[in-house]
């Protein structure tokens, strides 16, 4: 049909090269203001290049704990992530067949995914604080040494399921639309036990999909306010530190941190599309020809 | 299958395919694999820990919101006493003050007027975007290198993503550098930080691919064949846009706009750091609440969001629909 680029190609990607640039721009500015000069302020000029800012920032800088809020965040994200990816796996190999109920399930996870997450969280809250109640009313051993039931991974861990499982089973429902029976069912004639054909067969061609799955796991739950801000006890994690810090820390230090954050982010996204390649390649090195033309 | 639904782009496809909620009800099944050999477990048990961390976590937590509105408080704790204060407080004075608005309603209106705002931009920048994606750009990796460059972003801090935007519409930020230096303006433009302006801005900056993934995943199903028969029966691009496309595109713009009303419905944080924390708005008086310990209100409070968001997407649905019935 079209065989040249039309005008409306070139206009639709200036469009889409602002938009780009509207998405990254922001972030190129503070990743360079992150660098700025012993003297230098909130915004440009540069006044001189250094590393001034990033050595404060790991000395304290006088923020309370802001390390310890960093290990705590990849801590948790490293068990949602693990969680998310086994839980949602389970899921998804529930949904190849029937079960009773399937379609609540299907629609609590949606529900989980728009109910606006400072309701999900105070619920949460709520439930912890019902929970707290009990036991103090319980016996006195257990009483007497119990403060609360509410923490990191308790009810932080809780509150960011319900945020990361949604995505899990959604993309679960992406792996297993377009997963081929017929290889379990040669395993299974093969004389391979239900374990051995999920092991061997499943897991290897649904494992690249899966990193995509701990991706979402880790990445929504390192960056999560909302559900977090009431269900996360004591102890805040880093993007909660990071709020509030906006309103009281005005030097370009907040900047050290959120390249430091962002950085993060990148190394995981790198080593998670990095990891799916080499799979992918090693896939096409290994797999079969069968079907090919 | 759909241009995305190669095996050689796990993370965007499956983002993308992901939040195509529709098709998910309609998984196709495997053959039972119960094997001659060996146990396998029966689906139910597959499905139990997700049900149970939904059940315990979302369901319950739900349940425990609403019944927790009903109930009385005192300065420090929430009193068993089955009550509607809680309800009534919130409203208080709203019909005294009629035609005049309460604070409460004046809330709900600005948080509404945010959410059409950011709702109408999100559409037409996704819509747009994901045109190009899905029908300008021609070879698939080049398709899945795009869609990664926009779904990046989404995979980095909000709020940091929200503070970069300071040193640029500051007072003494790069905007206001620019448009005193071009002889524009004499003195820096206020309102382009902590004001209704920067909170629209970021949530268009963050929540934008909320639109773009389902949207280019309704429209790389759509049969190309359909597109060319418009252009064989004499159609212009518009009339293709607008009688082809953006009907089947449908599900998508319906998805996407209840990601970006449901977020944005329920925000607190983007319109506390980006409005400087003088804009209200209906989750952040759950969070004033909260922050004061009172639980019965604040979980009223939630009820009443809960229920707002529900009526506009509800409304949504059917403003869509309405097409469909006519």
């Amino acid at each position: 049909m079209r065989e040249g680029r039309s005008l409306a190609f070139y206009l639709l990607a200036g469009f889409f090269g602002l938009y780009v640039l509207f998405l990254y721009g922001p972030m190129i500015v503070i990743f360079a203001l992150s660098f700025q000069g012993p003297q230098g302020g909130m915004t440009f000029p540069m006044n001189g290049v250094s590393t001034h800012w990033f050595s404060k920032l790991w000395d304290g800088g006088g923020i309370v704990d802001i390390g310890a809020a960093f290990w705590r965040s990849l801590e948790l994200g490293l068990v949602v992530t693990v969680l998310t990816a086994a839980v949602s796996t389970l899921a998804g190999l529930a949904y190849r067949r029937r079960f009773p109920g399937q379609n609540l399930l299907f629609f609590t996870a949606i529900a989980s995914l728009i109910v606006p997450s400072i309701v999900t969280s105070l619920g949460i809250a709520l439930l912890f604080r019902l929970i707290d109640a009990a036991v103090k009313a319980g016996p006195a051993w257990l009483a007497d040494s119990y403060t609360t039931g509410a923490g990191l991974f308790t009810s932080g861990l809780a509150a960011h399921l319900t945020w990361t499982l949604p995505f899990g089973l959604l993309i679960m429902f992406a792996i297993f639309n377009r997963f081929d029976g017929r290889l379990e069912e040669a395993a299974r004639d093969l004389g391979a036990t239900p374990w051995q054909s999920f092991r061997h067969v499943v897991l290897p061609l649904i494992l690249p999909a899966l990193i995509g799955v701990a991706l979402f796991g880790f990445t929504l739950s390192w960056d999560e306010i909302a559900r977090s801000s009431q269900a996360i006890g004591s102890d805040n994690t880093l993007p909660l530190q990071l709020q509030a810090l906006t309103t009281t820390v005005t030097t370009p230090m907040i900047y050290a941190l959120g390249t430091t954050t962002t950085g993060v982010s990148f190394v995981v996204i790198a080593l998670a599309l990095l990891g799916i390649a080499l799979l992918r390649s090693r896939q096409n090195r290994h797999g079969s020809d069968a079907g090919k033309a | 299958m759909t241009n995305l639904a190669q095996p050689s782009d796990a993370g965007t496809a499956a983002a993308s395919t992901a939040l195509a909620a529709t098709d998910a009800a309609t998984a196709p099944r495997a053959a039972r694999p119960r094997g001659r050999y060996g146990w396998a477990p029966p689906a139910w048990l597959q499905a139990l820990p997700m049900a149970l961390v939904f059940a315990l976590f979302f369901v319950l937590p739900l349940a425990l919101v609403a019944v927790v509105s009903l109930l009385d408080y005192n300065d420090y704790e929430i009193v068993p006493a089955f009550t509607l204060r809680s309800y009534s407080e919130t409203f208080e004075g709203c019909y005294d003050q009629l035609p005049g608005l309460c604070t409460i309603l004046k809330t709900y209106w600005t948080t509404v007027e945010l959410c059409f705002a950011v709702w109408a931009i999100t559409l037409v920048v996704g819509f747009t975007i994901s045109y190009f994606l899905a029908f300008h750009v021609r070879t698939l990796t080049m398709q899945t290198v795009l869609a990664l460059v926009c779904t990046i972003p989404f995979w980095t801090s909000n709020v940091i993503r929200m503070i970069s935007w300071i040193p640029l519409l500051g007072r003494n930020g790069l905007v206001n550098q620019a448009l005193m230096g071009s002889g524009v303006v004499d003195a820096p433009v206020e309102w382009l930080l902590y004001s209704r302006f920067s909170v629209v801005l970021a949530f268009v900056h963050l929540f934008t691919f909320f639109m773009v993934i389902p949207i280019f995943n309704s429209m790389v199903r759509i049969d190309k064949r359909l597109i060319e028969a418009a252009y064989d029966a004499g159609a212009s691009g518009w009339q293709t846009l607008w009688n082809v496309v953006i009907p089947l595109c449908k599900p998508g713009i319906v998805i996407g706009s209840i990601f970006v009303v449901t977020i944005v419905m329920g925000d607190f944080v983007t319109v506390g750091v980006m409005g400087g924390e003088q804009i209200a708005s209906a989750g952040k008086i759950i969070e004033t609440r909260l922050n004061a310990l009172q639980f019965p209100p604040a979980a009223a409070n939630a009820v009443i969001l809960l229920a707002a968001t529900l009526l506009i997407i509800t409304a949504l649905t059917k403003v869509v629909d309405i097409r469909k019935e006519l």
